[in-house]
This record gives structure tokens, C-alpha cells and sequence, in this order.
């Protein structure tokens, strides 16, 4: 690991020279880990390109046809040795590769808590990891702090040297949830969560964006990473507190209609369940949530019964009555859908966590399963 | 649907005048113009030098293998002036859009142009010059007179067509999907795209898919079972090794594209859940499956840009293949391997760490049949006599450029190194660097290496050189930056930008865009030229090449009959072995020769192919009844078609085989 320090601290300044090679250079533990995987695998391969571009160029030039004196040997076209030759060296390189992506890709799963927070400071016990949810939405987005109890939209803070946990979903489309100077990215899939661990070592501004394309507000989906001190943070957590409004259901709805170039909005208070009810599409009033119906499925379905259910999961065409008719579904026919009436079975606080696994349902649910 | 008592929206469904995109924007009318213009002016000098007759008699309902492989290499290299066009717009969007300059393109335009140029380049592109090259060699190599199925094979040319015009209308009548070139959904589905755009998308495929899988078969059947008497399997060329393996893959994935896009299609139009958000439906499958197909694809165009390169340095060298028994090895491991790495393409989904470091192993392993494969070119080169033409050009650049983006590979194949650059423009710049450094440099190569068998006359070598010069550096002038811009985080399908000191990497690329326009003129040019020289690069020989396989043998261009005598092989390169063995051309004993006979089929169907596509996108439910069943009836009635085969009588072939003997002695 010296080794590739060296090497890089090499290389980077000559790259470095005209740009910001921030893939190079990240800022973040993970980040730098996936940085030196890259320099090992470069190297690792620089050992067989490099030779094979040389002996392309030599044998093209030596054995031109103008050059008399290079031997000509039309008939040879075998050679054991040089056979084993040709597939073990690139074979070698690809044990040693293959070995290295098995162990690194273990090591650096997004969903593996972090057991350390630099490369000379393990975590701890007492370190206590940071929990940001993350929702991308139609095209901007949306980060809830539930120990913090506070939201943001298109702005996202952090204490530094402090293990964070992303959980990452959407509301729509897939997006990819990506601060390239912190970690690598991963998908935002609505109904879906997925998880990234990270940890951010120096303070700074950042950038971050969806790397998954998602539409026309796509390319204005950005927002800055702030890296910050534990006492800046506790600041920024209290601005946000000062300055912000509440991020109920309705308003969440409203925020979630498609927008694009959103300025960073805050938000002081978070209604208690909203991601969990994101996450399992049920945020409108009315709407069944996704791990409620699994819950059913789970325990047998609800046979004829689950025709009522039905209405309120479909979740994609919610925006189908204002969009005017016949604009989203005019081959199926099925088009706006009829206004739900309020006041079903609301998104059930404390709700587990979505496809993570089936967890307990809430206790309300089991007055309808079937025998 | 039927009960709709509007008479109008009856008759033309979803479609009206605001659906002429040329109406309300300048860039397209422009274009709009130019293609109304240009095809007027095409289609009116047919009319007047009387030609129409002479296209369809003697090319577009031809089942002669070697005009439906010119006519497959014409499709295509129309297909890349659109999906170089393309280019040239991102191009030119990206190097402008910054602060507050938002670029010419606006989302809702940038969007389909990125997306068009995928498909445009991959499916009618690269696909029908790739199917093309084969179709036209691949029965030559082999010393056959036509492939199995010759009006399968028509009818594969004309649907493949079919699916390019059904694309191409997408952008005078109404719009293209803007959805990336795979069109995930659930941004694909109904409800977030709920216009036209994906349905050209999917019919444009589905469609032309039809053309590639029967392509595929036909290829198959043809390289099994009309082999020369000798040309036992490792006695094959190198490049029919390489196309059976790529019609193994047509095969055996096509039909994965074509369920998975029916799945699409059951959502968007019947409001099936398979891909969407709620009920139950799973984007993440859809994802898997279009995988499945995809990285297969991306074999099926480099595999026989392999096997041309196997041929071209062979032949310059003037040497016989080194290592004939482990390239067939490593293209079949090759085959076999590309069907267990697809989850590559999205190891950022959150599968589980084992799993994606399976798929990351599998995909290295990948590499070492191809590293094999470019050590035995290296070694074919070793103690031989290189002639510096123009496909030997292509071939030393493709070595070269291609380790390169086998590396760049490699690195994303490491599934913690990929969650920093997928989707990057550092992967734009790696799978860019294997197309075109892989595949359309092999193909260019192939052109120009097999122009003469098909023209009788070689293509010009000054302007080859020029293209290959301008493709190149145009090449890495285009995607270098592109790897560096990659490293600083910068994502693929963005229009506009506000961080300014990433515009001059942009501006290079787009002066690389430039100089591989240069290229293309360049290619142009060259065939221009190289008509009006013909006399002077005439190959009255059939060997320009001092070649080794069995196309060679025959005159340039081929009779109709490919061969008076089917040849008997005894070893590798054939026609290599036939010269140095003493081989002495017959010259009496013809036979009178059975062949195909020409139908109009293939074009019909492939009309109503369209029609019924048009139909269907715009939910003009009776046109599609309609095509649908002229389909059926013509399909029916072409098998009571027993008008299907004729004798080229003895004195013909006489005559052709005599006028030959004169040549060759002329010659001597």
C-alpha cells in the first residue's frame, strides 16, 4: 500500500496540473480505497499493455516488408512454449487481479458498516455513525436527518471523521446517488432501498449529483456535499432548524412534483414515518403501503378481498388526473384514475424497512390477513 | 378502444399535425429540408435513367448472398451519417452548454439525440455492416454458391431495413424515446413516458430483430452444412470460425431482447405491471434481461471485427495464422464466457458483494482468451513480411488502441473501482474505445481488404490512408479527454454544465468529433475516387491480395455461382494451399448450376412490416389490423410460390468460366 502511495504521489501532480481529478484525489476514506484499487489494477495491467503495445510497434516496423534482413518464416505458426506463454501471462495477471477484486470488493460493500475511519484510525465503539435518508426525487433531491429530526432539498452536511449511513431510495425513476469525493455511487430505485456507508476526513464543499440518467430535469440534479466540523455541524443542523419549514405529507407531495434547478430549501421538522411511507409508496393519503401488501402476500394473500386493495397501490399513475386525459395511459384505457377517498389505512409508523427482508408487519395489519 | 365514436381519432389515432416535429422545431425542419431535397433528387435520377426496373430485379429482390451483403453494407453506412450526425450535435452541445449559455439543444431534444445515436449506432450500424461483411464472405470462404436459406436471407435484409425506416420516421413524425439507448424503465414505461418515442423505440427493434435472429440462423445452417468437401471444422477460416460464434450468439440472445421488450410493450399497452414501480412490477428484471442480450451484443459485433483482423494479418504478413487452434479456442471461450458477466453493466444496483465479485472475476477472466487472441496476431506478424496496405493500416492501429480500452475495461470490471466510474464519461470513453477501435476499425479494414472480390477494382490507397490517419488521431482526440473528464466525475447524458474549467476538455473532444468527420469525408472521398480509377486499380486477378482462403480463388467480382466447381480443401487457407500445390483451374466439364430465383417477398412483407409498426405506434388500431393481416396472407400465399429455382445453363457458365480464361491469361 506504500507502494501505490508513492506511485500516486507521483503521477497525481503531472495529472493533476490542469484539472481537478477529484476520482484521483477524493476526499473520503472509501473513495481514496476505490482510488488505490484503480492505481493497483492500472499497474497490475501496465505490466502486459505495456510490452504488447512495444513488441507491436517493433515487429510492425522490423518485419516490413522492405526490410530484407528480417527473417521470413511463412510456414511457422506453432510453438507450444510460446502458446503456454501466451495464456499464463495474461492468466497470472488475472489471478492476481481477480484475487485483489474479491477481497476489495468485500472489503468496500456499500451496505458493510465502516470498521474504520482512516487508514490509521479504526472505529470504535464509542464512534457514533451519522444516519442520512436519502430520496431522489423528479429532479432534485430530498435528505432526511431522523436523529436530527430536520430535511434538506439539494443540500447535504456532514461532521467529518464521523461514519455515515445512506439509506437511498426514489420516487419515480432510477437516479444514482453519487459525491464522488466521498464514495462511490449507488442507485436510487423508488420502492427499493439501498445503503452506502462512508466516511468524510477533510472539510470542504463537494460535489454531488445523480450519475443515472432520469429525464429532462436530469442534468440539474446537483447538490453540495458540505464536509464540516462537529461544532459547524450542530450550527448547520440549527440554521436548518431556524430557517426551515415542516416537511409534512402534503408538502411532501408538493416537493415531489417534478421540478428541476431547485435552490436548497430547508426544513425544520420531518412528520414523523414520511420515509418509510416513501419508500413504500404510500405517502398520498389513501394509498396502501408496498411492505403492508407483501405482509398479506406473506401470510397466504387476501384471495378475493385483494381486488379492493388494488386502487390503492397503484402508485405510478397518481399524477395521471392533472396531467389532462389521456395523457398517460391512452392505449390502456385505464387512464386517470378515480380520487381516492382519504382516511384508508394510512402509512403505519415505525414501518419496517422495505425489501430489506420481511420484518414484523404492524400489529394493525393482522386484523386482515386470511386464515 | 374501438368504441370511440371520434372518426378522426379512429382513423389517425394518437396522431396530428403538432405531431410533425419538423413544425415547430428549426433544426429538424432543416434537416426536414435536406432529406426531402436529397431523396428527391435521389429518387428523381433513378426515374430518369430508367432504374427502377434494374433495383428490383437485380438487387432489391435478389437472393444472390453477395448483393443482399452490398445492400447491408449501403444500409449501414447510411444509418452512420445519421448516428455520426448525432454525434456531432452532443458533441457541439457539450463544448457550448456552460454557465449561462444553455446550448442549442434543449433537454427534450439533447435527450432523444443521445439515445438515437446508441441505438442508431449499435443496431444499424454496426449490426447490419457486421451482418453484411459475413453475408458476403462468410459462403465465399466457405466455397458455397449461397447461404441455406437465400430468401431467408432477403427477407432479413428487408426487415432489418424495415426497422431503420421505422426509426428514421421517428424523426420527422412525432419523436425518438428519450430514455438512453436501453430504455429502462420504469422511465420508459407508460407512465413517465407517455409518448411516442418509446414506441418507435420498440418496434424499430422488434422489427428489425425479426431480420437478425433469421440472419443468424440462416448463418448458422449455411457455416454447418455448406462447407466445402475437406473444410473440416478446424480446417475453417478464422473468420467464419468467428461469424459461426457471432450467429451462435445472435441466436441464442435475440430472443431475450425480444421478450424482454414484449414485457415492455404488455406494460404500455394492455398496463401490465412486469417493470413498473407498483403491483408487484420489478424495473431491476428488466434491467437483468436487457443485460442478458446486451453483453452477448457487444461479442456479437467485436467477434467478427476479430476475424477479419485474423485474416488481414495473415494475408499481409504473408504468413499463415500463428496459433490457428487456440484462436478458435478463445473466440469459442469467449462465446460461452460472455453469457455469465451481464450484471457488469450495473454492480452500482446493490447486489451483494459476492455477487458482484463473481461477475467482476468472470468478466476479467474474459480477458484472457482476448489477451491470447492479440498475442497471436503479434506472433502472426513475428518473422513475417508485413505489406503496408491499407487494412494492415487499420489492423496495427486496432492493436494498439484496443489494449487500451481492453484495460480501461478491466478496471471497470473491479466492482468498487466501477462505483466511481460507471456511467462516468470515463465508461463512455472505454466502450467507445472497444467500438471503434475494435469494431469499426475492423470493419473499415474489412471493406477495404474485401472491396475488390466485390467491385473487381481495389480502393483507392491514398485517401484509405487518410481516413485511417483521421479516424485515429480524430479518435483519441475525441475520447482521451473523455477518460480525464471521467476522473473528474463527470457524468454521462448531462446537456449543460456549470463548472467551466471542464469546458476545454469538451472543446477537444469536439475538435476529435471533427477530425473523424474528416474521416468519414475521407472514406467517401476514397470511394468516389476509387470509382472514377477504376480501370487503373482493376484486380483482373480475383488475388489482389496474394490472399489464403477460398473467396480468393474466385474471380472479382464472383460469378452468380460463386464457384464452376465446388473446391476440395486439404488443408488451412485453402486457396493458399490450392497455389503452392500446383493447383490448375478446370477449364471444361461445366455442368448447367441450380440456384435461387428472385422474389419480391421479403420487400412486401417488410412494407407492411412498417406499416403495421406505424400503425401500433400511433394507435391506429385498423392500419395495424390490416398489416397485420396482409402479413399473414402474403406469408401464405409466398409458399404456394413454386417458382423458386432455375438452371444456369452449361453454355452460360461456359461462357463466364472462358472469359475468365482469357483474363487470367491476358494477365499472364
Amino acid at each position: 500500500m506504500k507502494l501505490i502511495r508513492r506511485l500516486s504521489a507521483l503521477a497525481l501532480p503531472l495529472a493533476l496540473s490542469g484539472c481537478d481529478l477529484v476520482v484521483m484525489s477524493p476526499s473520503g476514506d472509501i473513495a481514496m480505497q476505490q482510488r488505490d484499487l484503480i492505481i493497483v489494477s492500472v499497474v497490475l495491467m501496465l505490466l502486459i499493455i505495456i510490452p504488447v503495445i512495444c513488441l507491436t510497434f517493433y515487429f510492425a516496423w522490423h518485419y516490413r516488408r522492405s526490410n530484407i534482413n528480417a527473417k521470413y518464416d511463412p510456414e511457422w505458426h506453432h510453438s507450444t512454449r510460446l502458446e503456454v506463454v501466451i495464456w499464463a501471462a495474461p492468466l497470472a495477471i488475472i489471478i492476481a487481479l481477480g484475487a485483489v477484486t474479491w477481497v476489495s470488493t468485500h472489503k468496500l460493500d456499500p451496505y458493510r458498516p465502516l470498521d474504520r475511519i482512516d487508514a490509521n484510525r479504526p472505529v470504535t465503539p464509542e464512534t457514533k455513525p451519522i444516519t442520512i435518508e436519502v430520496v431522489a426525487l423528479d429532479w432534485k433531491w430530498l435528505f432526511l436527518y431522523p436523529e436530527q429530526g430536520i430535511a434538506t432539498v439539494n443540500e447535504i452536511a456532514a461532521p467529518i471523521d464521523t461514519p455515515i449511513e445512506f439509506k437511498i431510495t426514489g420516487s419515480t425513476v432510477m437516479n444514482s446517488f453519487y459525491i464522488p469525493a466521498l464514495a462511490g455511487q449507488i442507485y436510487a430505485m423508488p420502492g427499493m432501498q439501498t445503503k452506502l456507508h462512508a466516511v468524510m476526513n477533510k472539510e470542504g464543499v463537494y460535489e454531488g449529483f445523480s450519475a443515472n440518467y432520469s429525464g429532462d430535469g436530469f442534468s440539474g440534479m446537483r447538490f453540495k456535499f458540505h464536509g464540516m466540523s462537529n461544532d459547524n455541524f450542530g450550527q448547520w443542523v440549527a440554521r436548518v432548524k431556524g430557517q426551515g419549514s415542516a416537511l409534512n405529507r402534503d408538502a411532501y407531495l408538493k416537493l415531489e412534483r417534478p421540478s428541476s434547478r431547485v435552490p436548497v430549501t430547508y426544513f425544520a421538522s420531518v412528520e414523523n414515518g414520511l420515509y418509510d411511507a416513501i419508500l413504500n409508496l404510500c405517502v398520498k393519503p389513501g394509498q396502501m403501503c408496498a411492505n403492508e401488501m407483501m405482509h398479506i402476500d406473506m401470510m397466504g394473500g387476501a384471495g378475493k378481498d385483494s381486488h379492493e386493495n388494488r386502487k390503492r397501490l397503484e402508485y405510478d399513475t397518481r399524477w395521471a388526473a392533472d396531467a389532462g386525459p389521456g395523457a398517460t395511459h391512452p392505449a390502456t384505457g385505464h387512464g386517470a384514475k378515480e380520487p381516492t377517498q382519504a382516511g384508508g389505512v394510512n402509512a403505519p409508523a415505525g414501518a419496517t424497512e422495505g425489501h430489506e427482508g420481511h420484518g414484523a408487519a404492524p400489529g394493525q395489519l393482522n386484523t386482515n390477513p386470511k386464515p | 378502444m374501438f368504441t370511440n365514436t371520434n372518426l378522426m381519432e379512429f382513423i389517425f389515432g394518437r396522431l396530428s399535425w403538432n405531431s410533425l416535429a419538423f413544425t415547430h422545431d428549426p433544426i429538424i425542419l432543416a434537416t426536414f429540408v435536406v432529406v426531402v431535397l436529397g431523396g428527391g433528387a435521389v429518387v428523381g435520377a433513378i426515374t430518369y435513367f430508367r432504374l427502377w426496373g434494374y433495383l428490383w430485379n437485380e438487387w432489391f429482390t435478389s437472393v444472390d448472398h453477395k448483393k443482399i451483403g452490398i445492400m447491408y453494407v449501403i444500409l449501414s453506412l447510411v444509418m452512420l451519417m445519421r448516428g455520426f450526425a448525432d454525434a456531432v450535435m452532443m458533441r457541439a452541445q457539450q463544448a457550448i452548454a456552460f454557465g449561462e449559455n444553455q446550448g442549442y439543444l434543449p433537454p427534450h431534444h439533447y435527450d432523444q439525440i443521445f439515445t438515437a445515436h446508441g441505438v442508431i449506432m449499435i443496431f444499424f450500424f454496426a449490426m447490419p455492416l457486421v451482418t453484411g461483411i459475413m453475408n458476403y464472405v462468410v459462403p465465399l470462404q466457405i466455397g458455397a454458391r449461397d447461404v441455406s436459406f437465400p430468401f431467408l436471407n432477403n427477407f432479413s435484409f428487408w426487415m432489418t431495413t424495415a426497422g431503420a425506416v421505422i426509426i428514421m420516421m421517428s424523426l420527422f413524425v412525432g419523436e425518438f424515446a428519450r430514455t438512453g439507448w436501453l430504455a429502462y424503465p420504469p422511465l420508459s414505461g407508460a407512465d413517465y413516458s407517455p409518448g411516442v418515442g418509446v414506441d418507435y423505440y420498440i418496434w424499430g427493434l422488434q422489427v428489425a430483430g425479426v431480420g437478425t435472429t433469421l440472419s443468424g440462423i440462416n448463418l448458422i445452417a449455411t457455416i454447418v452444412k455448406m462447407r466445402a468437401p475437406g473444410m473440416t471444422m478446424m480446417k475453417m477460416p478464422i473468420f467464419t470460425w468467428t461469424s459461426l460464434c457471432t450467429n451462435v450468439l445472435i441466436v441464442a440472445s435475440f430472443p431475450i431482447l425480444t421478450a424482454t421488450l414484449v414485457l415492455l410493450t404488455l406494460d404500455r399497452y394492455v398496463g401490465t405491471n412486469f417493470f413498473t414501480n407498483d403491483l408487484g412490477g420489478n424495473p431491476m428484471m428488466y434491467v437483468n434481461l436487457i443485460w442478458i442480450w446486451g453483453h452477448p451484443e457487444v461479442y456479437i459485433l467485436i467477434l467478427p471485427a476479430f476475424g477479419i483482423f485474423s485474416e488481414i494479418v495473415s494475408t499481409f504478413s504473408g504468413k499463415r495464422l500463428f496459433g490457428y487452434a487456440s484462436m478458435v479456442y478463445a473466440t469459442v471461450v469467449i462465446t460461452i464466457l460472455s453469457y455469465i458477466v451481464w450484471l457488469h453493466h450495473f454492480f452500482t444496483m446493490g447486489s451483494g458483494a459476492s455477487v458482484n465479485a463473481f461477475f467482476g472475476i468472470t468478466t476479467m477472466i474474459i480477458s484472457i482468451p482476448t489477451g491470447a487472441k492479440i498475442f497471436n496476431w503479434l506472433f502472426t506478424m513475428y518473422r513475417g513480411r508485413i505489406r503496408y496496405e491499407v487494412p494492415m493500416y487499420w489492423t496495427i492501429g486496432f492493436m494498439v488502441t484496443f489494449v487500451i480500452g481492453g484495460m480501461t475495461g478491466v478496471m471497470l470490471a473491479i466492482p468498487p473501482a466501477d462505483f466511481v466510474l460507471h456511467n462516468s464519461l470515463f465508461l463512455i470513453a472505454h466502450f467507445h474505445n472497444v467500438i471503434i477501435g475494435g469494431v469499426v476499425f475492423g470493419l473499415l479494414a474489412g471493406i477495404n481488404f474485401w472491396y475488390p472480390k466485390a467491385f473487381g477494382y481495389r480502393l483507392d490507397p491514398f485517401w484509405g490512408k487518410m481516413s485511417f490517419w483521421f479516424w485515429l488521431t480524430g479518435f483519441y482526440f475525441a475520447f482521451m479527454p473523455l477518460y480525464v473528464l471521467g476522473l473528474m466525475g463527470v457524468t454521462r447524458r448531462v446537456n449543460h454544465f456549470e463548472d467551466s474549467s471542464l469546458q476545454i476538455w469538451f472543446i477537444i473532444a469536439a475538435f476529435g468529433a471533427f477530425l473523424i468527420a474528416l474521416g468519414i469525408a475521407s472514406f467517401v472521398i476514397q470511394l468516389v475516387v476509387s470509382f472514377f480509377k477504376r480501370e487503373q486499380l482493376r484486380d483482373t486477378t480475383g488475388d489482389p491480395w496474394n490472399g489464403r482462403t477460398l473467396e480468393w480463388s474466385t474471380s472479382s467480382p464472383p460469378p452468380e455461382y460463386n464457384f464452376a466447381f465446388t473446391p476440395v480443401v486439404y488443408d488451412h487457407d485453402g486457396w493458399y494451399d490450392m497455389k503452392n500445390s500446383g493447383y490448375v483451374r478446370p477449364l471444361e466439364g461445366f455442368k448447367p448450376i441450380h440456384m435461387p430465383k428472385n422474389t419480391g417477398t421479403g420487400v412486401i412483407l417488410s412494407a407492411f412490416s412498417v406499416t403495421l409498426a406505424f400503425g401500433l405506434i400511433w394507435y391506429m388500431w385498423w392500419l395495424a389490423a390490416l398489416s397485420f393481416l396482409a402479413i399473414l396472407v402474403v406469408s401464405i400465399a409466398h409458399t404456394f410460390n413454386y417458382k423458386r429455382d432455375y438452371y444456369i445453363q452449361a453454355e452460360t457458365v461456359i461462357a463466364t468460366e472462358n472469359a475468365r480464361t482469357k483474363q487470367l491469361a491476358e494477365q499472364a
